[in-house]
């Protein structure tokens, strides 16, 4: 049926081929590869100034770069992953598998999805080209705090444009997101049978439509009180530079939800496949994912404990964060009972998943240490913070990304990956990440301050371990762009089902999936 | 690629998203160039908003000749219309951003200034105010006779008439759009026509509140945290209503056309969405920038 299918389509279309098809398509495969490989390239992009920064932090003193270059590297590393690694790799799988997991021929809106993701290339032009000019790229840290910001030259403008620009591109995407998942899903395919992935991608969308104008405006402010005289952050004029830390966490910490709600959708996908047992709990899943979203926008100023806010605040501040525990410690819980006595196997995507499990909590863990108030005041801005939230974005969005692209790749190429290469991949990555990360837990108990290129004579074993450990962990991420390649260029051909009976219409296709699919809806049980 | 009837159209591979993502690209270069003096920063932005506008006429022109050619069915004008209800959330969240700002300076911020005598002593805050070193309030619509001192827009002259006419074309939009449903093209025409009317006579009378702001009340973007959130929130609310109103021009450039049917007219439904979004963040306005 599948060539069939095939040659329909081959007499019908009269498709540009070369790079003017990669720039005009509207197909969501399409689009879905381009958001993965401009993820990957800007996940290199910014893992090559992590080893900048690594390289600074491996001796106490400063010997590679200077202060400034390193606070640059800083800031622009965690702006790249976060808005040009993990985001749009996000939407990258949303768009390959959102029509097929629903039953749609494609995206509701495909011209408008071209234009997301050709906007990103853009936005990164903007950010990078930043450090060519005087006084180089931003260097306040990815928070872009007033009055830091207020200061810096005109690398800052160029940060705020393409700020501006990523956050049309991704309320854009998100808007396709919503009205695929609302308007063309298959007949049956009601809401509560819709794929776990599905349902992260509707409340992420929903969270990113709600926050990246509010990201905007204040950025919006941030220009004004550099050039147009105003004085929202300015105490002389009436303002308080407080204000841009509410406004930027208010779109800030539903963002690091934006960035793992899509994740934990993958990490439900591939453990029932492996577990060989339906997703446990599917309904308390749904629900607390949407509780994680609504508490999102209630919790923002557990970033500013140690800012002088009111008693009040700080307290409520406190318990609301707390309460983000319980959604999610159901999600953990469902994760483990849903391998609870299933016939498990440990191919390549489910010992990311696992891996995910595991470390993703270690950081969630660590996160309800940095919510408590009292104890806050003495790990913020130390290194216990980057641990934290490198747990919760690398070993969480990261790992279930890359889990993500072994699980799928098959039916996207065609070709089964290589398992061998695959696993070594993930201990590679997993036994490193943990070097890198794990002592910066007891480097930020012990004090040592982030964003500072030298330190204290008595941080220097284990930011020793931590540099090695990083070092390890770039090189082997270019063992993953060595496996997909290999992968896209032959192999072992892949099944439709790929793996044991999986669930998902996903793996009633034939792989690879033909160029348009469910033109006619299939039929849900 | 290759269409069905009635089935839902995908359309094909398309150039107008580049064109646009190149002059969103060369316009907000150009402007930051323009902001560091550069000599070429001017023209580029000139030329990416060119670009831009090229965009916006052939991608919408596509649409609407897609449209009016039959190829959408129901469904798609069920995405369309999910889509712009969307895409009005996330402008009311922008306007939300800078409402809340103007509710924590008020609020918070401003009376902690005052209370600390630390920084400024002396300082005492109240509501409107330019902060410590900005300059002095006086009261509302009256003329300053010196640098120092600021005054600002009264709620019940100029403002009371703008929201009137909002609101009025708010009414003068759903007439407009009930004719439409009732395939009364003549009334439809002349009370669109009107609606685009009171859109631009409450640019006209708002441009001259800010001339008059400017030339005789000292009130302008610089005037402390007060001058900042008057002029962004009506500022951007008038950059809105510019582009609601032009969303209408067109509209009605193609119900003269002879566009739409009483059954088809996504495109006006959009427009008059978005028409009564700006009145109704006029409404917030008026009331938290204005009244209060």
């Amino acid at each position: 049926m599948a060539t069939v299918a095939d040659d329909h389509h081959d007499h019908h279309d009269h498709h540009p081929t070369g790079l003017i098809r990669w720039i005009t398509t509207t197909n969501h495969k399409d689009i879905g590869t381009l958001y993965l490989l401009f993820s990957f390239a800007m996940f290199l992009v910014g893992g090559a100034m992590a080893m900048v920064i690594r390289a600074e932090l491996f001796q106490p003193g400063l010997q590679i770069v200077d202060p400034h270059f390193f606070n640059q590297m800083t800031t622009v590393h965690a702006l790249v992953m976060v808005f040009g690694a993990v985001m749009p790799g996000m939407v990258g799988f949303a768009n390959w598998m959102i029509p097929i997991m629903i039953g749609a021929p494609d995206m509701a809106l495909p011209r408008l999805n071209n234009w997301s993701f050709w906007i990103l290339p853009f936005a990164a032009t903007l950010l990078l080209s930043s450090f060519l000019t005087a006084g180089g790229g931003p260097a306040a840290g990815w928070t872009l705090y007033a009055p830091l910001t207020i200061q810096g030259g005109m690398g800052v403008d160029l940060t705020i444009f393409a700020v501006h620009m990523l956050g049309i591109s991704s309320v854009l995407g998100a808007i396709n997101v919503i009205v695929t998942i609302f308007n063309m899903r298959a007949p049956g395919m009601d809401f509560m049978k819709m794929p776990l992935f599905v349902w992260t991608w509707l409340i992420t969308a929903f969270l990113l439509i709600a926050v990246m104008p509010v990201f905007a405006g204040a950025v919006t402010m941030l220009l004004t009180d550099r050039h147009f005289g105003t004085a929202f952050f300015n105490p002389a004029g009436g303002g308080d530079p407080v204000l841009f830390q509410h406004i930027f966490w208010f779109f800030g910490h539903p963002e690091v939800y934006i960035m793992i709600l899509p994740a934990f959708g993958i990490i439900s996908a591939i453990i029932p496949t492996f577990s060989r047992k339906p997703l446990f709990g599917y309904t308390s899943m749904v629900l607390a994912v949407a509780g994680i979203a609504f508490l999102s926008f209630i919790v923002w100023a557990h970033h500013m404990f140690t800012v002088g806010m009111p008693l009040i605040g700080e307290v409520y501040f406190m318990y609301a964060t707390m309460l983000i525990a319980v959604p999610t410690g159901v999600k953990v819980f469902n994760w483990v009972a849903t391998m609870w006595r299933g016939s498990l196997t440990f191919e390549t995507p489910m010992l990311f998943a696992i891996g995910v499990v595991v470390l993703f909590t270690i950081g969630g863990l660590s996160g309800l240490m940095l919510g408590i108030t009292p104890a806050d005041f003495q790990y913020h801005d130390t290194y216990f913070v980057v641990a934290h939230f490198h747990y919760v974005l690398f070993s969480g969005s990261v790992m279930a990304m890359m889990g993500g692209v072994y699980y799928w790749l098959p039916k996207w190429t065609g070709h089964m990956y290589d398992e061998k290469l695959g696993k070594l991949h993930f201990w590679l990555t997993t036994i490193f990440f943990n070097i890198t990360f794990f002592p910066q837990h007891f480097l930020g108990l012990a004090g040592m301050p982030r964003r500072i290129p030298d330190y204290a004579l008595q941080f220097t074993e284990f930011n020793v371990i931590s540099s090695l450990g990083a070092f390890g962990l770039g090189v082997s991420q270019l063992l993953m762009a060595y496996i997909v390649y290999k992968c896209v260029k032959g192999g072992e051909k892949a099944t439709d089902e790929v793996w044991d009976n999986p669930e998902g219409l996903e793996w009633t296709l034939p792989s690879p999936a033909p160029y348009h699919t469910f033109e006619t809806p299939p039929v849900i049980k | 690629m290759s269409h069905a009837p009635g089935s839902y159209y995908l359309p094909n591979p398309s150039a107008w998203p580049i064109v646009g993502s190149i002059g969103l690209f060369t316009l907000l270069l150009g402007f930051v160039l323009f902001l560091h003096d550069g000599g070429t920063g001017p023209w580029l932005m000139v030329f990416g908003a060119a670009v831009t506008v090229f965009m916006l006429f052939g991608w919408f022109g596509t649409v609407a000749r897609e449209s009016e050619s039959g190829l959408y069915n129901t469904e798609v004008g069920v995405s369309y219309r999910i889509s712009m209800m969307w895409f009005i959330f996330s402008e009311v969240m922008f306007f939300g951003g800078f409402f809340g700002a103007l509710l924590y300076i008020r609020q918070l911020s401003v009376p902690w200034l005052a209370d600390t005598d630390l920084l400024w002593p002396g300082f005492t805050g109240g509501w409107p105010t330019a902060g410590p070193e900005g300059a002095v309030p006086i009261g509302p619509d009256t003329p300053i006779s010196n640098p120092g001192q600021f005054s600002t827009i009264g709620a019940w002259g100029l403002p009371f008439w703008n929201t009137l006419i909002l609101l009025t074309s708010s009414v003068t939009c759903t007439i407009a759009h009930h004719a439409l449903k009732e395939d009364k093209r003549m009334k439809l025409i002349i009370w669109l026509a009107i609606t685009v009317a009171l859109g631009f006579i409450f640019l006209v009378l708002q441009g001259a509140e800010y001339m008059h702001a400017y030339q005789d009340l000292g009130l302008t973007l610089g005037t402390g945290v007060y001058g900042s959130t008057f002029f962004m929130l009506t500022g951007f609310h008038g950059a809105h209503v510019t582009i609601g109103a032009i969303v209408l021009l067109v509209i009605l450039v193609r119900v003269l056309r002879g566009h739409f049917t009483p059954e088809n007219h996504f495109a006006f439904e959009a427009g008059a969405w978005y028409w009564h979004f700006v009145d109704t963040v006029w409404v917030g306005l008026f009331i938290f920038v204005y009244i209060l």
